[in-house]
């Protein structure tokens, strides 16, 4: 037993990532570990890498209960892992970027022997590869710098290797170097030593892992041996255990024929006849893995409103509601009542000048209807909560002349009262002629779409009614190995 | 950074050549610097041939050195996807403290200066740990630096020591001087910053800071050794600078701010991503000594004048630089 997780539990906010999660990795073996966004697979791995601390539980590694541990301790301990976001210096040589992992290469000729230490397990790893290792890491295509990052992980100056965790370790490789790889983790293990691999390439887990592990918000769904699953069963085991009923079928206004197409867009790099559509009041869903193109083409929409675009036909304003509102939503210096009449400025205007009053007046519209708590609309909205935060963002786009609403899955980190009180006034909102484009990584909130597409590698892969979505279908092709 | 973001999973991604289209962009940036430094000198040339001897170097590039170990100074500030505003008025308060207690009381000097490359690494440590921009903690020093020097010599005066102007007076044979000390800093901080084990984890922590601290290395320390290297070099461009006026003046060093921004950039740095270059950055600095004053006299350009012409050259030579940058991305 390399490595042993009691009890983890890991909570940012309101969003518990972990709930008591056990786990283990024994020598010899493969670990393959699935489950669908914000499932907690890259929570639990960065705290088996050190990378994390978790807020309760414990971990052992070759049974010694870790009291301080850290990226350096899991390190001396023998245990690395290749983070999911790439954590290579752009700006170095792949040598220098070897060096960085390995404090000992140092002194004399520390250059030569970094070279050699990575070229050796580059082409220990990928035999045939191209990548010298005085390229700069800013030159190599995304794919050459995925194998840097993995050779990497398992080369070996003083400290041992003995669990290397992968985290969607072939995301960017083609398919010859992806099975080099992998059958070069299959030897890996065979030596006794320990992998765990994540991937969402449900054909690659079930081949190459000794053992699943299925997480599913935030907990263990299923453990067993491989032979134990297929594909189905998997993804049968990473959607819900318990169908959570569907909100009841609003009266359906007029008929799907008769209403005015609002958004025609197709991804760039669609390549097959498939497009978004989005008449006047639906509620479109866009689900699929994060980062496959969804965020992309609601800019594309976006920035269509005001500028022609290849591609993408818009038919009325558009207001978009930020995910990440830090950065992309609310203005940190200003108050509510400001960050609310941003997109109103036209309405708001007295001859050249805002006017308060109806700043006010909207501001005060609009903290009723959807229900911002606060006692008064002119302090800074740093004061909020962040679930208020988000529903100022909110009131920013209801309250402007937008016809069209693009969500940008708007509700991370969000409660769940504040959801389920926008997703009634979305809905009413949509009786009302709005239309919605809603990227979501929960699959809970597509319940609330008439019709959602499935992204996947920046394609449209499905395009499910109401009546045919279900979870399963949603993750079967988010999913899909087919490519 | 942003480009590892957009960058999709694809499966296709890692087909097409092993280095990108990029490549041979990088390597026109690696030439830019020492391709405007040859055309400032051609124009030099051209206007006025016999400034291109011994003498005419030794005339031209007297005040380059200052300015070549200020630019180091911003560089490794830079490195760190920091910026130095008070690099100016720093090197004239240098020259203060180099034109009275250094040679007054030299204890009292050293220990100065000692003080101040200190408190640079202390201003690396504050930014780091309390998070804040570069930009405003340097303006704000800048101005203490200033009042600093205003105070220790309220009208130009003092004078140099004397083994500092005996270094200064030396001719080597061949070579003039400044040349021979632009090399030689080039060649040292090429080394330390770009051969050096520890040198790459420096420039790390300004290509992908957060992967640093992953591997276990100090960020606060980096910070503060960037920092103090900074401090050092700002107090050595402040003793060149009084080396060669022999006396000083407590705005001695403004301009410096400026010219040692453009010198980096101008030799291939970015402001961000830890992408440097002291060879560049010398050259870059060179570059700016030389097209500040000289040119523009050359040019017959009259004085009133060449405060705008120097901004335009400015201009021109980071628009180039510019220009070959996005071809790059």
């Amino acid at each position: 037993m390399i490595v042993k997780l009691d009890g983890a539990e890991k909570h940012f906010g309101a969003v518990r990532a972990l709930e008591g999660v056990d786990f283990f990795a024994s020598a010899g073996e493969c670990v393959g570990l699935v489950g669908h966004n914000g499932a907690g697979k890259s929570t639990l791995m960065q705290v088996l890498a050190g990378a994390l601390a978790p807020d309760g539980g414990r971990i052992a590694v070759r049974g010694a209960i870790q009291e301080r541990y850290s990226v350096t301790r899991a390190q001396k301990l023998g245990i690395r892992c290749v983070f999911q976001e790439l954590s290579l210096c752009p700006n170095l040589s792949v040598a220098e970027n070897a060096r960085i992992n390995h404090p000992s290469l140092r002194g004399m000729a520390w250059r030569r022997r970094a070279a050699r230490l990575i070229a050796e397990k580059l082409d220990e790893i990928f035999p045939g590869h191209d990548i010298a290792a005085s390229a700069i890491v800013r030159d190599l295509a995304i794919g050459r710098r995925q194998m840097v990052e993995v050779a990497r992980a398992f080369t070996i100056t003083q400290d041992p290797v003995d669990l290397v965790i992968l985290d969607e370790p072939t995301s960017s490789l083609d398919t010859h170097t992806a099975s080099q790889l992998l059958a070069f983790v299959r030897r890996f293990v065979a030596d006794g030593k320990s992998c765990i691999l994540i991937s969402h390439l449900l054909g690659e887990v079930l081949k190459n892992a000794d053992r699943i592990v299925v997480m599913r918000d935030g907990k263990v769904a299923a453990v067993d041996a491989v032979s134990a699953f297929d594909r189905d069963s998997l993804v049968a085991v990473m959607g819900a255990a318990e169908r959570r009923a569907k909100p009841a079928v609003e009266g359906a206004g007029p008929a799907q024929e008769s209403r005015a197409l609002r958004v025609r867009a197709r991804p760039t790099q669609q390549g097959d006849g498939a497009e978004l559509v989005a008449n006047e009041g639906e509620i479109v869903g866009l689900a699929g893995l994060s980062g496959h193109g969804q965020t992309d083409l609601l800019l594309a929409i976006f920035s269509a409103a005001n500028r022609r675009k290849a591609g993408v036909e818009v038919s009325a304003p558009v207001a978009l509601v930020a995910g990440d509102r830090q950065s992309d939503g609310i203005f940190p210096l200003w108050s509510i009542s400001e960050n609310i009449g941003i997109r109103s400025l036209e309405k708001l205007r007295n001859g050249l000048l805002i006017s308060p009053r109806s700043e006010a007046e909207l501001a005060r519209v609009w903290q009723q209807r959807i229900n911002i708590r606060t006692p008064d609309m002119g302090q800074n909205i740093l004061s909020l909560s962040g679930g208020n935060q988000q529903k100022t963002l909110f009131a920013r786009a209801l309250g402007s002349d937008a016809r069209i609403v693009l969500m940008d899955d708007p509700m991370r980190g969000v409660d769940v009262g504040t959801k389920l009180e926008v997703y009634d006034l979305l809905r009413q909102e949509a009786r009302n002629g709005r239309t919605f484009l809603w990227y979501t990584t929960e699959i809970d909130e597509l319940n609330n779409c008439d019709r959602v597409y499935v992204f996947r590698n920046n394609r449209i892969v499905a395009n499910l009614d109401r009546r045919d979505m279900t979870e399963e279908k949603v993750i079967q092709s988010s999913f899909s190995d087919a490519n | 950074m942003q480009i590892e973001m957009a960058a999709a999973p694809l499966r296709e991604g890692a087909r097409g050549s092993a280095l990108g289209a990029t490549a041979g962009a990088r390597v026109v940036r690696a030439w830019l610097p020492a391709l405007s430094l040859g055309l400032v000198l051609a124009a030099i040339a051209y206007l006025n041939p016999r400034a291109i001897s011994y003498f005419g170097f030794n005339l031209m590039l007297n005040l380059a050195i200052p300015i070549v170990l200020a630019t180091i100074a911003q560089m490794f500030v830079i490195t760190g996807n920091e910026l130095d505003l008070s690099i100016g008025p720093f090197v004239g308060f240098v020259g203060c403290v180099t034109a009275t207690w250094l040679n007054d009381a030299p204890w009292l000097g050293v220990a100065t200066l000692i003080g101040a490359v200190g408190l640079y690494a202390a201003l690396g440590a504050l930014i780091f740990l309390r998070n804040l921009p570069s930009i405003v903690v340097t303006l704000g020093m800048s101005f203490v630096w200033q009042g600093l020097a205003i105070l220790m010599l309220p009208k130009p005066g003092g004078r140099a020591p004397d083994w500092l102007l005996s270094i200064a007076a030396f001719k080597p044979s061949l070579v003039p001087l400044p040349i021979v000390a632009a090399v030689a800093i080039a060649t040292i901080v090429h080394f330390g910053l770009m051969r050096t084990s520890y040198g790459a984890i420096l420039r790390g922590s300004g290509g992908n800071p957060a992967a640093l601290a992953r591997a276990g290395w100090s960020l606060l320390k980096t910070k503060v050794f960037l920092f103090a290297l900074a401090g050092f070099f700002g107090v050595l461009s402040g003793m060149t600078l009084i080396s060669i006026t022999t006396s000083a003046d407590a705005n001695i060093g403004s301009g410096y701010t400026l010219l040692s921004i453009a010198g980096v950039i101008l030799g291939g740095g970015e402001f961000v991503g830890g992408r440097v270059s002291p060879i560049g950055a010398v050259v870059g600095a060179l570059t700016m000594a030389l097209a500040a004053s000289p040119l523009l006299t050359f040019m017959h350009i009259p004085p009133d004048w060449q405060v705008a012409a120097n901004g335009a050259i400015l201009i021109i030579v980071l628009a180039a630089r510019a220009l070959v940058s996005r071809r790059e991305n």
